[in-house]
């Protein structure tokens, strides 16, 4: 009840603190947007050097806030994760944890100038021993980079499609834009051989078709053949297969998983679903309310998981084959992303909380040579490798 | 092709008579619903969409029944077509013995407290303008559940098995996360005191821990009250968790209905083995061996001949092109509809009748 009583004080706000909210923000977003436009001009502001050369992105400490009119939402706080090349990582966690505002940071796609990553370094590798810090990449750069080199496949194919043009144009589209040099008729033949890699058997009716023409499975196929024509190091799949019947599902899955090794890219795969994750990916990034909680290989998260989150997670889904009388249900709800709490975001569901849990946020704590994991239990077993950074929003 | 062979359906024999018998509370029998397809000027009807093309089963009381099936196989439309929210075309629906579609509008209207539905999308079906109290209430002042003096408590209470606090009341949908939206809908159809409840995707707008929250929910509510579900849903491992008997449907027909455990261990119809082979498991290791269904499912509009399901079928035969199998009863309890289970006669029967000139 009084956990309720608070929650109701902080989301009603008064005209005068919503005032002085949206003044703070105005002179924030303009200052952000200014030091942007700045950063582009001078190429050396945002090269970079890889970490390790065989990534593909590097997230460091990356924070990207919304600075809406109710206060500064966090939607991502301190995440950091490698994308290795030719390999799947795949992002796990509930809705509104993150997962796909991280995805879309990497991109540049973020609603500006409410949405802004405000902290942090987010390294693509160029190929050349240089990396882009995309967080400071001027737009123009942007767009060479954005669907020739990193692609992405969103949830609802419908709505990514665009329902008054034909399938064919829509493919030549990215070509025409990133492959300048290529004449028509090259454009079109590289589009069917698009068509048909995708599994499409029509490949010259479905050409000439309007999406409403096709199928969800069909669709989603025809995004898999917009995302990988220019053959992208990198395709971020936001829940490709969440609006698709089991069947098409296992299809689409195949089909990703198949074109992965034919161009070897690296996918994102970004998913609430931990059956598609055991499939599909190599590691495991689990994220809850804006901060990545636990990391590691497939097999370290779903043979060894170590944060109550995550074993919660696990016992949460009924699985077929494994008869459980009750299922196991994580109590409460996740904190409100206006007001986090300065301790662990997961301590107020935790099952299995220890003395230091009312301290600072947890550190990410390295148990074995590919599992890290953020949580006071293995404090004293495992190597700290630095507590996740949030930005200072009064400093910036 | 002899009219005999063709009109050899369903022969259903142990559902004669289930509607008398006590134990069901809900029999469906051979349950038809089209939707006519009406040409753009004279609208003359000039083909039919067979969302549900006879469908049988029966629910035991404080069972659940679960139906599974791709999108657009008509599983929403079978629940309600069950709960007369739209016109049957053929079939019968007993509920506790009468038929649902010979009810009066007045008697119709005495039964509805008893059947209630929740819906997929808990953010589209609760009114915005109507505080938690009201929505929940509102029912049950229009059908007198409960005398005037005590409605304040008695929606307390019903909130409260819901898991919803009592200062919900005078909230309105928009304050709840979808999680408790949900436990509102629910609430909502359980203060009629119903024996039934239609549950339509309950839990597929979920995240996964809210899901469990309110599986969970579900099951305890028919500990305490006896209710039975229906529960329809195209993720087959909820299924499994919440079901006592299975209902898989391809086509707006049924493929197999039997109880879960046999479904799952051992599946009989090659569509529900596509189906359950298809689900994927939590575990890097799980070596999957998949059958893949070719291609996606046909338009309900023009349907295959024979076997709906031959043209995706991977053990499809000659006879499967022509002739639609029958829904038996293979073991007990085990229904299914494949000519790969024919005895050898009818088979020979079968194959004999194929047309020659094809």
């Amino acid at each position: 009840m009084a956990n309720n009583e608070k929650k109701k004080g902080g989301s009603y706000i008064s005209a005068k603190a919503s005032r002085q909210i949206s003044k703070f923000n105005r002179k924030l977003t303009k200052k952000l947007e200014k030091d942007r436009n700045d950063a582009g001009k001078d190429p050396a502001l945002y090269t970079t050097k890889m970490k390790n050369p065989d990534n593909v992105v590097e997230f460091d400490n990356v924070c990207t806030y919304f600075f809406t009119d109710i206060g500064t939402v966090k939607a991502v706080d301190g995440v950091t994760f490698d994308v290795p090349k030719c390999s799947t990582v795949g992002v796990v966690g509930e809705s509104g944890c993150g997962k796909s505002v991280t995805s879309l940071s990497l991109m540049q796609l973020l609603q500006r100038p409410t949405g802004q990553t405000v902290g942090g370094e987010i390294r693509f590798n160029t190929g050349d021993g240089n990396a882009l810090n995309i967080v400071k990449t001027p737009t123009a750069k942007m767009q060479e980079i954005r669907g020739n080199r990193i692609s992405m496949i969103f949830q609802e194919p419908m709505t990514s499609l665009n329902p008054v043009f034909r399938i064919g144009r829509q493919v030549n589209e990215v070509l025409e834009l990133h492959h300048p040099e290529m004449t028509e008729e090259q454009i079109k033949a590289r589009t069917l051989e698009m068509l048909e890699l995708v599994g499409i058997a029509n490949k010259e009716g479905v050409y000439n078709m309007y999406p409403h023409e096709l199928s969800g499975g069909m669709r989603q196929r025809v995004m898999i053949a917009i995302a990988l024509a220019c053959t992208p190091e990198l395709i971020i799949a936001d829940e490709p297969t969440t609006a698709l019947d089991v069947t098409i599902q296992a299809q689409i899955l195949d089909l990703l998983r198949e074109l992965k090794d034919k161009i070897n890219s690296s996918i994102m795969l970004i998913t609430h679903d931990l059956g598609v994750v055991a499939n599909m990916a190599d590691y495991v990034v689990v994220m809850y309310a804006g901060r990545v909680i636990e990391k590691g290989t497939a097999d370290d998260i779903f043979h060894n998981p170590c944060h109550p989150y995550t074993i919660g997670l696990m016992k949460s889904k009924p699985v077929v084959g494994k008869k459980v009388e009750e299922l196991y249900n994580i109590p409460g709800s996740v904190p409100n992303p206006v007001d986090m709490p300065n301790y662990c975001y997961f301590k107020d569901r935790c099952e299995m909380q220890c003395e230091h849990c009312s301290g600072q946020y947890p550190p990410e704590i390295k148990i074995s040579d590919t599992h890290v994991v953020s949580c006071y239990r293995f404090f004293e077993q495992g190597e700290i490798l630095g507590y996740p950074k949030s930005a200072n929003v009064e400093e910036l | 092709m002899s009219e005999e062979l063709k009109n050899m359906n369903t022969s259903l024999n142990s559902f004669d008579g289930a509607e008398n018998d006590p134990q069901y509370l809900l029999v469906v029998k051979n349950l038809k619903k089209y939707f006519p397809i009406k040409s753009s000027f004279f609208k003359k009807t000039i083909g039919n969409v067979k969302a549900v093309d006879g469908i049988s089963f029966k629910i035991k009381r404080g069972t659940t029944m679960g139906l599974v099936g791709e999108s657009g196989c008509g599983k929403s439309t079978v629940g309600k077509t069950i709960l007369r929210l739209q016109d049957k075309t053929d079939g019968e629906v007993y509920f506790n013995g009468t038929e649902i579609f010979s009810l009066s509008k007045q008697e119709l209207r005495k039964t509805r407290p008893d059947i209630q539905i929740i819906f997929q999308d808990p953010y589209s079906s609760l009114s915005p303008r109507l505080p938690i109290a009201e929505i929940i209430g509102e029912g049950v002042r229009e059908h007198g559940i409960v005398p005037k003096e005590e409605h304040d408590e008695y929606i307390s209470r019903i909130m409260k098995a819901c898991g919803l606090q009592e200062y919900h009341k005078d909230r309105y949908p928009h304050e709840f996360s979808g999680g408790q939206r949900q436990r509102i809908c629910i609430a909502r159809a359980l203060a009629l005191n119903p024996d039934f409840i239609l549950c339509d995707e309950p839990v597929s707008a979920l995240d996964v821990s809210i899901q469990a929250q309110i599986i969970n929910l579900l099951r305890d509510l028919q500990k305490e009250f006896g209710i039975t579900y229906l529960f329809i849903s195209h993720d087959l491992s909820v299924v499994e968790h919440i079901s006592d008997t299975v209902g898989v449907m391809y086509l707006g027909s049924m493929v197999e209905y039997a109880p879960t455990e046999k479904v799952f261990a051992k599946p009989m119809h090659p569509y529900t083995q596509a189906l359950i082979s298809a689900i994927p498991v939590p575990d890097p290791d799980y070596k999957m061996d998949r059958v893949v269904l070719e291609g996606s499912i046909p338009s309900p509009a023009n349907p295959p001949s024979g076997c709906k399901f031959h043209t995706r079928c991977s053990k499809c035969m000659e006879v499967c092109k022509y002739f639609n199998p029958d829904f038996v009863e293979l073991e007990e309890d085990h229904f299914c509809a494949c000519h790969l289970y024919n005895s050898p006669e009818r088979q020979a029967e079968l194959e004999a009748a194929i047309p020659q000139d094809k």
